[in-house]
């Protein structure tokens, strides 16, 4: 039997993986793509609770919309964001955290 | 669905969500977020949701992923070479990840209403898509406008992004 504990607990295992990501390694791209992960995570937990909560004996289709919503503007973040890492490529021949570093103090 | 396939699914999931961040080669690790996307898909077809786990193939699988391994190509990476390892951000980031888990399992094994079976659906005479297509050109009317020209403004930000001449 599997229940929306287990969902959360995978969504949470996944959006931990994703943090790891962006705590650990350096690599622009690689950063970015836990994001990936994390946003994805909080996708699973939504989608669990809206088959857990239901509506009339339906899933609660707002969950789903709003779902939809976020792969969209995910969708549009990564275009941005490429965009952004090509253009800081081009301007400092490298995608390492460590030698990206005017901004601090 | 029985717990032994939602298992498989979770362990794909993970395991390659794991080697998106241990790869060196950033190539490598685009393909392995290619098939933790996948078993995500699985999972969201197995809590009966399967417009998402459509549009999770055809939106990540499909476009931010070719994406992703455009850009990698573009700027031609190679697998990054070690560095010096600083020890103190990697234990420090180690622990708050623990820490992270532990507060995930408490809360997870203190929230009584989630252990409980998921309730069956009654039958339904249109499919999930019908339902998320009538929420979204009535109630949510607005947001999808507003979602749209988001998306025309991303698309000639990025043209503006790319053409920029940098000095």
């Amino acid at each position: 039997m599997v229940t929306l504990n287990d969902y959360l607990i995978a969504s949470g295992l996944l959006f931990a993986v994703g943090f790891a990501g962006v705590l650990l390694r350096r690599n622009i791209i690689i950063i970015f793509m836990a994001l990936e992960l994390m946003l994805n995570a909080a996708n699973l937990s939504l989608v669990g609770f809206s088959r857990y909560n239901l509506q009339k004996g339906l899933p609660d289709y707002n969950a789903q919309v709003l779902v939809f919503f976020i792969i969209t503007v995910a969708a549009a973040e990564v275009a941005v964001g490429l965009a952004i890492i090509v253009a800081l490529f081009r301007a400092r021949q490298t995608t390492h955290l460590e030698d990206l570093n005017t901004l601090k103090f | 669905m029985s717990p032994i396939v939602f298992w498989i699914f979770v362990a794909i999931m993970l395991v390659f969500a794991v080697g998106v961040i241990v790869n060196r080669d950033p190539v490598a690790s685009a393909l392995s977020l290619v098939v933790s996307f996948l078993a995500l898909a699985g999972l969201y077809v197995s809590l009966d949701a399967f417009f998402l786990g459509a549009i999770q193939v055809l939106v990540y699988a499909g476009a931010v992923m070719v994406l992703f391994l455009f850009i990698i190509m573009l700027l031609d990476l190679k697998a990054e070479r070690m560095r010096k390892v600083n020890f103190a951000a990697l234990s420090g980031g180690l622990v708050v990840i623990l820490l992270f888990v532990k507060v995930l399992f408490d809360v997870s094994y203190g929230f009584q209403g989630g252990a409980a079976q998921f309730p069956a659906l009654s039958q339904v005479p249109q499919g999930d898509a019908w339902h998320i297509g009538m929420a979204l050109f009535q109630q949510y009317n607005l947001p999808l406008q507003v979602v749209g020209t988001l998306v025309l403004v991303v698309s000639i930000g990025v043209v503006i992004l790319s053409k920029r001449e940098l000095k």
